[in-house]
């Protein structure tokens, strides 16, 4: 334990403890059946969720009593455990709803995935952190997208899109720790010819690609710029353009398909593919300014929006809370990621400052992808919401990753 | 900027989120209705109509039970059409219009399929319909007329149309809405208030319940039934009089105002128009446009009075002292004015006073008595604008205020309107240029209920009520002021007593002394009003309509009435022989004089109608 309870960071329990609340209290309006149990009925999804949030106190409190140095030395451990425990999937886990991504124990379920985000969060804070690690190297680079890639591939064949997907969040850490800015700016190129590849056709994106490269050029021309550079580029843009194009007609499955096209607002048909997004909409939308008070909600209580005690949560939120409750939850999160952001800088160690950059980066990983999908501006992409969905893995696995950090930073002075 | 990428990461995407939540709750509304759409259903109940009675407790309107095929859309599955076109008896072409139509109007609230079907079609439909969600079957009440007469009275319900949606939130499709008549007039009452029940749905559109525990449900009201005025034997009595002509009777209690029988002819049995064959009948009705059978002539005809209306002159030369009782005039077979201009009349003795002057009809006297109304004054406008303030206190020349679904002023002309046509001050003109008004023949118009009504003030001697349909709702009298309140005319009660003397005379040795009834004295005055149609452009002159007006017991009068026969040549010819019928019938409850409704009902003017449609010359006034 600290040496003194003052040295944790309370601003972020504080919002930590919010979240937990607010989101039981809509997980309780999501859930409300017909026959209403007490509050504590574990037949119940809200009495189940009470439960997962008392045992996430004593998870908390046990993640607070160890000593910072034992994450920091075996964070390999915990890593290749995470590993060989999302492995084991393929022998001894169960198969839900087409991914196998759960150990079934009685009536306990839990989901590995969530939390290898923590143990891959320590190893990389742990490889980056070491003395003669930098970032700069392209051997080190590869080393790190090892680290990063093991436990996606895994993932990415229970199958699930949604988690692997987070994994890109460790580019905030190893950005902030050196890696070239030009890295990034691919990644967001690459992502933004995604999309348009997706969303125009290869006709447009090819003419939009010549388009530009051809008009660069020509600004440039009095610098007399290398014509094969700008050839290649394009090349290389068009090429990577044919193959999402490639993969995303031959590889993703059609249900992927019609998310992104949903998304991209190709597909108009609420009763089809859209339902859940259009639902989730019309939820949010009928909230109006303060909403239809709690347990209120006719689309919560006709249960009109698919998953809305798990993924779509902020739905509920949307509709029985009005422009001020979504807005509040908004507020809380970003208020928590830059409350993060803020102890990150300030710790004295690389290790706990990568760490705290990775756990910012997963929690608005989720975020963006979470809220970002419930109000129609994201593929649908299942991930949940961080400490306000359903579920306690998902709970369990944030709770650690989050209180794992406020450990390191209570005990930043003393431990270097 | 290591450090600061992601607070500008993390921010902006806080931005764009509330930005967006903004946008779908607060600014795009249409998510707000769409979601009240998505998970409450409406049911509604619909409560029986109210029934309708005649003024003597007897039914003539109940109610049946109807059933509609009803759609909701957004409930449909995918069904066979060709199967359920086949059940319910349509092509599937009609199926899917009507599907269509259905779907524009709202995916989400039900819209009529097929109306109206018979039980029979009911018991067939009902095992089938589980299989093709989305469609259930709607009980309604329909009418049920327990009289075959009295249609222009009672009116219709039909199923409201887009307009009466549009203009009363009230309404939805498939709806039933009062037409016309009492109906229509008397629709509030009659109908109550349907009944509506919100239920939360669940995604499975299943019922989870009342919506906020049913605080905005309400319970069906009943509508309330009603006695009209109508005695429906005297109706329906009526109504066989005036098969075979065209024309109109209505009947007042004079004590009263109420109406106890309004006739039109042509009529049509109410039961033509219930259900789903109401349609296409009241297609052929509509379009009936030479008999005009929708047409009420007892409330929407304009005619020119005739020699009725020499009563209410009068009345008037009266009041304004320009005559006594005793002053007589000459009659030498008409009378003469201006340059050779003359008004002819009949053989009878002469000179005459006011009582014979009125049981003859005596054109002359009546020139005479007009001229000295109009002359009193300083010059012939504020002549005739005195005398169309009596008339008006008569309640003619405007909307009387009654409720019925239907009307017309008539018209009294004023100064204003002889100006404009005499074309003054460029011209002047005097009071002989309105001289036809004298005998009701120039520019006034009534419908056959002013007439009735004039003639029951002059029954009360000088006040009448505002006549009305409606008596009783559940069996407690109306209080509307309206109708309660006696409506006083500006002629003195003490001048009456001539005048009814001289119309009591016109059933003595008058012009309709072969009319007497035995033991009931009547007071009436026949009329004749000449008139005219097109013919290829041309004005061509028909037969005479037959008018008379009449009321009885002369001292305490029970019933007085106007009829109207068009074309039926001479007052006392058809108009007089039914009024003096209707008479009978409404105080002595049976006809003595059998020979006289023989005749009356055997006689047709279908010949004398076709006249002027056959293309080929004629003769008229035979």
């Amino acid at each position: 334990m600290a040496k003194s309870i003052t040295g944790y960071d309370w601003t972020t329990i504080l919002i930590f403890l919010l979240l937990v609340g607010f989101g039981w209290a809509n997980i309780y309006s999501a859930s409300l059946g017909v026959n209403t149990g007490n509050l504590l009925d574990l037949n119940q999804v809200y009495g189940r969720q009470g439960l997962w949030i008392v045992l996430s106190f004593f998870i908390l409190i046990i993640v607070l009593s160890i000593e910072p140095k034992f994450y920091q030395r075996f964070s390999s451990v915990i890593y290749i455990i995470s590993l060989l425990s999302l492995a084991g999937l393929f022998v001894f886990g169960k198969t839900i709803a087409g991914q196998t991504a759960w150990y079934v124990m009685g009536p306990v379920s839990l989901q590995p995935a969530e939390f290898a985000k923590a143990a891959t969060a320590l190893a990389v804070a742990k490889y980056v952190s070491g003395i003669q690690v930098n970032l700069k190297e392209f051997e080190h680079q590869l080393k790190v997208f090892v680290i990063i890639s093991l436990p996606v591939l895994l993932v990415m064949m229970q199958p699930d899109a949604g988690s692997a997907m987070v994994y890109f969040a460790f580019i905030f850490p190893l950005y902030r720790e050196g890696l070239h800015f030009a890295y990034l700016l691919l990644g967001f190129f690459a992502a933004i010819l995604f999309v348009a590849t997706l969303a125009f056709g290869i006709p447009w994106v090819i003419g939009g690609i010549l388009a530009i490269g051809g008009l660069m050029f020509l600004r440039n021309r009095k610098r007399r710029p290398n014509i094969l550079k700008y050839l290649f580029l394009m090349t290389v843009a068009i090429g990577f353009s044919l193959s999402v194009n490639y993969v995303f007609e031959n590889v993703f499955k059609q249900h992927h398909r019609d998310r992104f096209n949903i998304v991209l607002g190709k597909e108009v048909d609420s009763r089809g593919i859209g339902y859940n997004t259009n639902q989730s909409e019309i939820a949010i939308g009928s909230g109006g300014w303060f909403g239809k008070g709690w347990t209120e909600g006719t689309q919560t209580k006709g249960h009109f929006v698919p998953e809305q005690h798990t993924d779509y949560i902020f739905s509920t939120v949307g509709e029985e809370w009005g422009f001020l409750g979504s807005s509040f939850v908004i507020f809380l999160f970003v208020l928590l990621l830059v409350r993060l952001l803020y102890l990150a800088e300030r710790q004295r160690s690389q290790f706990s400052r990568v760490y705290g950059y990775s756990v910012i980066g997963i929690i608005f990983m989720h975020f963006l992808v979470n809220i970002g999908m419930v109000i129609g501006i994201f593929p649908t992409v299942g991930i949940p919401l961080p400490f306000f969905s359903y579920g306690g893995s998902g709970l369990w696995a944030f709770t650690i990753l989050l209180f794992i950090f406020i450990k390191l930073d209570a005990e930043r002075i003393s431990y270097i | 900027m290591r450090k600061l990428l992601l607070y500008i990461i993390i921010l902006t995407t806080g931005l764009i989120f509330l930005a967006r939540v903004f946008y779908l709750q607060v600014i795009d509304t249409s998510l707000a209705l769409r979601s009240q759409d998505n998970a409450i259903e409406i049911n509604y109940d619909y409560p029986q109509r109210g029934y309708i009675y005649d003024r003597n407790g007897e039914l003539m309107v109940s109610n049946q039970p109807s059933y509609d095929v009803m759609v909701i859309p957004r409930n449909l599955k995918p069904f066979d059409t060709l199967e359920f076109s086949k059940i319910l008896n349509i092509t599937p072409d009609e199926l899917g219009k009507k599907l269509d139509k259905a779907k524009i109007y709202s995916p989400l609230l039900p819209s009529v399929i097929i109306p109206q079907l018979t039980k029979s079609e009911y018991a067939f439909l009902q095992e089938k319909m589980r299989k093709y969600e989305g469609f259930y079957i709607q009980k309604r009440s329909l009418r049920d007329y327990q009289v075959d007469h009295s249609a222009n009275v009672l009116g219709y319900i039909a199923q409201v149309n887009k307009q009466i949606i549009k203009d009363n939130p009230y309404y939805i499709s498939g709806d039933l809405i009062g037409r016309s008549g009492v109906e229509s007039v008397y629709e509030e009452l009659l109908r109550g208030v349907k009944g509506v029940k919100y239920i939360q749905k669940d995604r499975f559109n299943r019922d989870i319940g009342p919506y906020k525990d049913g605080i905005f449900d309400t319970l069906p009201e009943k509508g309330k039934d009603i006695n009209i005025t109508i005695d429906s034997k005297l109706q329906e009595y009526g109504e066989k009089l005036m098969q075979n002509k065209r024309g109109g009777i209505v009947a007042l209690e004079p004590a009263t105002g109420e109406i106890l029988a309004l006739v039109t002819a042509p009529s049509y049995d109410p039961s033509l128009l219930v259900g789903r064959k109401r349609s296409p009948n009241y297609t052929r009705l509509y379009y009936d446009s030479i008999a005009r059978p929708l047409y009420d002539r007892g409330l929407l005809a304009e005619y020119p009075p005739g020699s009725p209306f020499k009563t209410l002159n009068a009345l008037i030369a009266l009041q304004e002292d320009v005559v006594s009782t005793e002053d007589e005039f000459y009659c030498n077979n008409g009378y003469s004015y201006g340059r050779g201009r003359r008004m002819g009349c009949h053989a009878h003795s002469s000179p005459v006073d006011m009582i014979p002057g009125i049981s003859t009809s005596c054109n002359s006297y009546f020139a005479n008595v007009y001229r000295r109304i109009i002359e009193k004054y300083p010059s012939p406008q504020e002549g005739i604008d005195a005398w169309k303030n009596h008339l008006s206190s008569f309640g003619l020349g405007q909307f009387m205020g009654n409720d019925l679904s239907t009307g017309r002023p008539g018209k009294v002309p004023d100064s204003d309107y002889y100006n404009k046509i005499y074309n003054y001050p460029t011209y002047k003109w005097y009071s002989t240029a309105t001289l036809s008004n004298a005998i009701g023949q120039g520019e006034v118009l009534m419908t056959p209920i002013q007439l009735a009504n004039m003639t029951a003030t002059i029954a009360n001697r000088g006040w009448y009520y505002t006549p009305h349909i409606l008596k009783e709702i559940e069996g407690e009298p109306i209080k509307e002021d309206k109708f309660t309140v006696k409506n006083h005319t500006t002629i003195e009660p003490r001048h009456f007593e001539p005048v009814v003397e001289g119309m009591h005379q016109v059933y003595i040795n008058g012009t309709a002394r072969s009319l007497q009834v035995p033991g009931i004295e009547i007071a009436g005055k026949t009329g004749t009003a000449e008139n005219f149609t097109k013919i290829d452009g041309k004005r061509v002159q028909l037969t005479d309509h037959s008018i008379f007006v009449a009321f009885a017991p002369v001292d305490n009068p029970k019933i007085a009435l106007a009829v109207f026969v068009e074309n039926g040549y001479w007052g006392s010819r058809y108009a007089g022989r039914i009024a003096s019928l209707m008479v009978e019938k409404y105080i002595k409850g049976e006809i003595t004089r059998t020979d006289m409704e023989k005749w009356i009902l055997e006689n047709s003017l279908e010949d004398e109608y076709a006249k002027p449609l056959s293309g080929e010359p004629f003769t008229i006034n035979q």
